[in-house]
């Protein structure tokens, strides 16, 4: 048993943070989630380059045939960055799905890709140029048409696919099921990248916020839920870990893994967020402070594939009958 | 990462099942037949766990361990939880004692008592609360006065498991009166059985006695049996409770994953497909398996660095609070029989349930594991 990465992953896990906080300090991610685009088309090209879009597709696919878990990584870090643009829509959703001659476009940052799992939302419809939905039983890519819509997370929104769009199959209907596993594992690692976040913001300003002439976390009503909080967000990424060493070895377990990482861990990131701005106080509820756009994202993801209750349902069925 | 058990450690794993399965008395696994035959069949149980080289199992050879990788503690303890047999009873012997000695004895202690802790002809116990020394073990009052070569002991204990029967005690005293907090502390080793030493019990919520009172008046102890040097008695405490949370994790989790196991059975029968009571035991079944897996994290950690992982500190924490929201949802499931000692798995829940209220005070109270978290990992600032 070894629960541990190894020196390369951790290694592309410290190039990853590096690179994202130069690239996404919270004030970029403000101005980005605030502009009518909601994200920098550039970045594309550069997560092409660095080699992050096809880090699980296979070499003959232009990819470099390495495999979920170095994906996991990203993941985390990508949501710890709070990253505006579709790579959780294009790599954990479509990507895998993919025939190897659409692949290599992908990989190359030429297309990018969304999927309509169980409904018509779609995430990141208006920046993506095709939908994989379920049509009688098969697979089929749809051109990303529709309506954007508003939605409380501007850094990562939904879309209305239209419907009766001209497609083309490219499976059979069954890689939905797949995709959903692995929408969960790499949501519960977001949503680890993100209490951590909100975890780290928050305890820095519990030791340099001042009041009645003492630093606030002096006060035990005040460090105890940090201590709450980082208890959660350890627990949730034990879970993610394994949901996503599930995934990669297509272990038999998958399926309920990563149901209990997506339901447990989008919860704590989504408490953890509350207790960070309750801990801010007023300034951490204005605007103009980053931690909504983490409480945001941290509840998109609780919501999507259905809130943890749904996933609860599942683990239930497996473990009750 | 690879999350499977190594060829080695599926070796390990096969060994104990099967060893288990051979091995287990039916008076351990089935309903109790009164306490003196229980203890009897446990103590015997103890032993037999020896000769098969499974207790002190990751304490050195030289000392009659079996130098076993922590990875097989954490294989034993499943096995044991899977299995439903108790743990070796000297706990306090091999999860405290026993490594203190190790970390800070002299030779000569260690030849005198860790094999006849493994074997479980010494049980040991806890001295360390005092009735004004709870969470504050800095505050303990029990004084030890050097008179020529022995120190004479005179104070109080309490919250001590196994004292009943315990033969030795380890002893946090104040060997120099006029210090205060950290200063002055002396840990020993004190003979249970020795002329001044007198144990009561203390009944607890659950009806039971499992904890003692300790009074000590005027008993003498040998310089001998000084762990670490005199005055210098809090470090050495410390290493105790280190060793205590470290290794407590595998062995709660696993008695955990029993309690959820018998919860899941009853569920079956009981529940009728109640969505709520459905969605609470999915929800526990999820937060066993965080625990077990940041066991598992912690547990790499440790046999990597060498250290233990600050993710070990919420171990106790999560468990503590999980075993009290499981038993008391099994009350929920057995409905108004909940109230019956004599119901359904016959005072099991209610017992199991009553207990969990101690989880989150004893081995260190929540309070204080939120505090060492907040100060140790966090790097808040100290409250106190």
């Amino acid at each position: 048993m070894d629960f541990s990465f190894t020196e390369e992953q951790e290694q592309l896990r410290r190039e990853a943070r590096t690179l994202l906080a130069d690239r996404y300090p919270p004030e970029r991610v403000a101005e980005l989630a605030d502009s009518a685009e909601g994200w920098d088309p550039a970045s594309w090209g550069e997560l092409a380059g660095l080699g992050w879009i096809g880090v699980s597709v296979p070499e003959e696919a232009g990819g470099a045939g390495l495999g979920f878990l170095e994906e996991a990584v990203l993941f985390e870090e990508l949501g710890r960055a709070l990253y505006p643009g579709p790579y959780f829509s294009t790599v954990a959703l479509a990507l895998p799905e993919l025939p190897a001659e659409l692949q290599r476009d992908v990989v190359e940052g030429k297309t990018r890709w969304s999927a309509s799992l169980d409904g018509s939302l779609v995430p990141d419809l208006a920046i993506v140029d095709r939908v994989l939905v379920a049509r009688d039983g098969k697979l089929v890519a749809v051109p990303a048409e529709g309506e954007a819509l508003e939605t409380m997370d501007s850094t990562r929104r939904l879309g209305r696919i239209a419907h009766g769009a001209e497609g083309e199959e490219v499976g059979d209907a069954s890689a939905f099921e797949r995709m959903r596993v692995r929408a969960f594992a790499a949501l519960a690692l977001e949503a680890v990248g993100i209490a951590q976040r909100a975890l780290e913001l928050t305890v820095e300003h519990a030791k340099t916020r001042e009041q009645f002439g003492k630093p606030i976390g002096i006060y035990q009503a005040v460090s105890h839920r940090l201590s709450d909080s980082y208890a959660m967000t350890e627990l949730a990424r034990s879970l993610s870990y394994w949901a996503a060493w599930c995934v990669a070895e297509q272990d038999d377990e998958a399926r309920v893994a990563a149901a209990a990482a997506k339901s447990y861990a989008s919860d704590v990131a989504v408490t953890v967020c509350e207790y960070a701005i309750q801990v801010h106080g007023g300034t951490g509820f204005t605007w103009e402070h980053p931690l909504h756009r983490y409480y945001k994202r941290a509840q998109w993801i609780q919501s999507y594939g259905g809130y943890p209750a749904v996933q609860r349902a599942e683990i239930a069925a497996a473990i009750l009958g | 990462m690879d999350l499977r058990d190594t060829p080695e450690e599926v070796a390990f794993r096969t060994e104990v099942r099967g060893w288990l399965e051979a091995n287990i008395p039916t008076e351990l696994t089935g309903p109790r037949s009164g306490e003196e035959a229980y203890a009897r069949a446990w103590h015997d149980w103890s032993r037999k766990l020896s000769d098969a080289g499974y207790a002190g199992l990751t304490w050195p050879k030289e000392y009659g361990g079996s130098g076993a990788p922590y990875s097989h503690q954490a294989i034993l303890l499943e096995e044991l939880a899977r299995a439903e047999a108790p743990q070796h009873m000297g706990v306090i012997g091999l999860g405290m004692a026993g490594p203190t000695i190790i970390a800070h004895g002299t030779d000569a202690q260690k030849t005198r008592y860790l094999q006849k802790i493994m074997t479980a002809e010494e049980i040991w116990c806890q001295g360390f609360s005092e009735p004004d020394a709870g969470s504050d073990l800095a505050a303990a009052r029990t004084s030890a006065r050097l008179e020529g070569d022995h120190f004479v002991v005179d104070g109080q204990k309490l919250w001590s498991s196994f004292a009943h029967i315990a033969d030795w005690c380890i002893l946090v005293t104040r060997s120099d009166p006029e210090s205060t907090k950290h200063a002055g502390m002396t840990y020993l080793l004190v003979d249970m059985h020795a002329p001044g030493v007198e144990v009561r019990p203390l009944r607890q919520i659950t009806g039971e006695a499992e904890f003692n009172e300790i009074f000590f008046t005027a008993v003498r102890v040998p310089v001998e049996n000084v762990v670490g040097e005199i005055g210098q008695g809090w470090a050495v405490a410390m290493t105790t409770l280190l060793h205590e949370r470290a290794t407590l994790g595998f062995a709660l989790t696993a008695s955990l994953e029993v309690n959820l196991r018998k919860l899941i059975t009853l569920a079956r029968e009981r529940t009728e497909g109640d969505p709520i009571l459905r969605d609470r035991i999915a929800r526990e079944w999820i937060e066993l398996q965080a625990l077990r897996l940041t066991n598992y994290r912690a547990l790499t950690q440790l046999i990597k660095t060498g250290m233990p992982g600050p993710e070990g500190s919420v171990s106790k924490l999560q468990w503590s609070e999980a075993n009290q929201r499981l038993t008391k949802l099994a009350l929920e499931v057995l409905g108004p029989e909940a109230q019956l000692w004599n119901g359904d798995g016959a005072g099991y829940w209610q017992y199991q349930q009553l207990r969990s209220r101690g989880n989150t005070i004893e081995a260190g109270t929540s309070e204080i594991l939120r505090n060492i978290i907040a100060e140790r990992v966090l790097g808040l600032p100290r409250s106190r």
